[in-house]
């Protein structure tokens, strides 16, 4: 899915990146806890999340991850914007909550990762 | 000295309780693994240790150092804390298990995936702790 339909799909507000819009993400991951995003995701996916600080860009940094959707009508501040633009990111904000928006997504084609098993 | 023996030493201090800062050292670490031309995936593998190792020197020491060495053939990445060390290796190795505070979980930490995640994504991986002690974890990266 582009990026940009996923934005038409949520409804978002760019917060960072508008000009990467045209990128696609293979899959999504909603999640609040940075160590299971570093521990499950690889780039190429679309990060859901209703935390909104600075280790959240980082958590993403590390992962070549560059597309995240923050949920709940959660705004990161200007600093974690401006890392985020700095590391070439999109950030989008939802008012749906972190259920909602990953279901309209889900129903319009895209999928989940898959979870390696032990 | 041979070419194959040409080593790239990085030492960063990471302090204690610093969490704006956190990350800062392995974003470094993972810019330089970049300009020298290591393979993208496992440049992540080494971020993700990396930056793990960081995130638990801030919630859990009174701070340290991450030091990271590239060799020819191999990363190692060293994260040596001053204490106050870890009562029981076993229950911290296990998922989901975690001491971290609130400020920690805030952030999006302690969900007790912090050491398995970094013995998941190295090719070697050994801690030495004890209640009251420093702990250093070592993980090693082939290239």
């Amino acid at each position: 899915m582009l990026l940009k339909e996923a934005k038409e799909i949520l409804d978002a507000e760019i917060l960072a990146g508008e000009e990467y819009m045209g990128r696609e993400v293979k899959a999504a991951f909603s999640c609040d806890l940075m160590s299971d995003v570093l521990a499950f995701v690889d780039d190429k996916v679309l990060l859901l999340t209703g935390l909104t600080n600075l280790q959240v860009i980082r958590t993403a940094e590390m992962l070549d991850l560059s597309n995240i959707v923050f949920v709940r009508g959660k705004r990161p501040n200007e600093d974690v914007c401006r890392l985020a633009k700095e590391k070439k990111m999109v950030l989008m904000g939802v008012r749906h909550t972190l259920f909602e928006a990953s279901g309209l997504l889900y129903k319009s084609g895209l999928g989940a990762i898959e979870i390696e098993g032990e | 000295m041979a070419e194959s023996e040409k080593t790239i030493k990085l030492e960063y201090e990471v302090g204690k309780e610093e969490f704006s800062k956190a990350g800062l050292a392995s974003s470094n670490i993972k810019k330089v693994l970049n300009q020298i031309g290591i393979d993208a995936k496992v440049v992540r593998r080494v971020a993700i240790a990396a930056y793990e190792s960081e995130i638990n020197i801030v919630i859990h020491s009174e701070g340290g150092k991450i030091t990271t060495e590239i060799s020819h053939d191999k990363i190692t990445v060293i994260a040596h804390d001053k204490g106050n060390g870890i009562e029981n290796l076993e229950k911290a190795m296990t998922k989901g298990f975690s001491t971290a505070s609130n400020e920690a979980r805030e952030m999006g930490f302690g969900a007790g995936m912090g050491l398995p995640n970094m013995k998941r994504t190295s090719d070697q991986f050994s801690i030495e702790s004890s209640k009251g002690a420093e702990t250093r974890v070592e993980m090693i990266f082939n290239i």
